[in-house]
């Protein structure tokens, strides 16, 4: 049985206006990601790669084109619709963590789940147990400065997770971390993805996001310039960088 | 392709987000005294003012003879001015109270588009900032009115000494005081009623990438 598609985009194109003169970020982005499957959006800066992630995020509606997130269409959401897709569907881990910083970990967790409509003694059980998988059962009190920055990305981790979501969208996860660090922050990803059958897209530029996906898709100038599975990536790591035409 | 229905509710209960907003105010306390020293000035001067009506209405009704003449002659003159005065001053700290919270918004946008990601309708945001500026208003009232009370009580035993004291006009101050608390909160919530609708109004996306 064919695997069921989290997400697809078809023929998405978004424009933004830089003053008078429209600016043609996407132009044109045909992709299906698969339930349960590691993604990797990877290109230069300035690629469109940001964009077309706020698009799959449902933070941002396309010019044109569509953008279906577990079968619905995000353009047709009203903003209430919107905010609960976000909530209950979609997880999202940022390169600067952007916890909130006057709450400690443990309610940074509780909070997706107290919007979603669970009691505070439920949120925090499920709070707990979830800081306790990302390997911060012991710091479950402290506030976010209080926390290295791995130790802040985890949380963020635990908080995208706090709902089930179907997708966890992280920009640049480990953007902001030391190569260990991120290489741990990566790992603990692959592991929940694993684990709990959540689709994970980043978007990033981090060769050592490669190792692990799925799939690599390599954005360049607002199009998909290609789409490379896991078996050929490994053989490609060692020339990533050098190779142009792929 | 059949559209699914998304028919869930999203929520935040009033205990979390007292809790939320409370929190806030003691991390950013600066701000928070900053906000409601604003109301806490411009409901003391008003206070003042009404607390020294009521002290010369009752000094008329219930003084001397020779003070009431006094005091008669140019109470109306002095009424009118008092009117612009009040009026001039609470909107002075009705604005600085939009402003405080305009930066407040500014300050936490990246919060804000944190919390939106996370499923945040724009009425939690606009909430959370309306609970806080009721919260800056009750405190800055209550503190206002005590303090302008005190101050026009000391002026006036001053002025006519031990007098004041018998001739207390409780009840009117009482029934003054209730108003002041009532104004500077209504004052407090309606400045902060833009900044909260300009913060509820960010898109997500753009609200975290602002740099502050």
């Amino acid at each position: 049985m064919p695997k069921e598609a989290i997400v697809r985009t078809i023929g998405v194109k978004k424009s933004f206006m830089l003053g008078k003169v429209p600016l043609h970020v996407l132009k044109g982005i045909d992709l299906e990601i698969l339930k349960g499957e590691y993604i990797s959006i990877m290109g230069p800066s300035g690629s469109g790669k940001t964009t077309l992630f706020n698009m799959i995020g449902g933070l941002d509606k396309p010019s044109e084109g569509k953008v279906y997130i577990d079968e619905v269409d995000i353009a047709q959401l009203d903003a209430y619709e919107l905010a609960w897709l976000r909530c209950r569907k979609i997880g999202y881990i940022f390169q600067t963590f952007n916890l909130i910083p006057v709450m400690s970990a443990l309610e940074n967790v509780m909070l997706p789940m107290i919007f979603g409509g669970l009691s505070t003694d439920d949120a925090r059980e499920k709070a707990k147990a979830l800081l306790e998988t990302v390997g911060l059962g012991h710091r479950v009190n402290h506030k976010p400065f209080e926390l290295s920055g791995g130790q802040q990305q985890r949380v963020a981790i635990a908080r995208a997770l706090a709902n089930d979501p179907a997708i966890i969208l992280a920009d640049e996860p480990t953007g902001n971390l030391d190569l260990k660090t991120g290489k741990e922050i990566i790992n603990l990803l692959r592991e929940m993805n694993k684990e709990k059958g959540v689709s994970i897209i980043t978007a990033t530029h981090d060769l050592k996001m490669l190792d692990v996906s799925d799939r690599v898709i390599w954005i360049r100038d607002g199009m998909i310039e290609r789409v490379e599975d896991r078996e050929n990536i490994t053989i490609k790591v060692g020339e990533v960088e050098g190779e142009e035409a792929g | 392709m059949e559209q699914k229905k998304i028919e869930k509710q999203l929520s935040l209960p009033l205990k979390n987000a007292i809790q939320m907003s409370f929190r806030n105010m003691r991390v950013r306390f600066g701000r928070a005294i900053i906000i409601t020293m604003s109301i806490l000035l411009g409901i003391a001067f008003l206070m003042s003012v009404l607390t020294g009506n009521a002290f010369t209405m009752s000094l008329i009704h219930k003084g001397p003879e020779e003070i009431k003449v006094l005091l008669m002659a140019d109470i109306l003159e002095v009424k009118t001015r008092q009117v612009w005065l009040v009026s001039l001053s609470l909107l002075v700290c009705t604005v600085g109270i939009v402003n405080a919270m305009l930066m407040s918004v500014t300050e936490r946008s990246r919060e804000i588009g944190t919390m939106k990601c996370l499923g945040a309708l724009d009425k939690f945001i606009v909430e959370l900032f309306l609970l806080e500026s009721l919260a800056h208003g009750i405190v800055g009232s209550i503190a206002g009115c005590l303090i302008g009370i005190l101050t026009m009580t000391v002026v006036y035993l001053i002025q006519y000494g031990g007098l004041i004291i018998k001739i207390f006009p409780l009840g009117v101050i009482l029934k003054y005081m209730l108003l002041s608390i009532l104004l500077g909160t209504f004052l407090a919530v309606i400045g902060a009623l833009y900044p909260a609708y300009v913060s509820s109004k960010m898109e997500p996306a753009e609200a975290i990438r602002r740099e502050v």
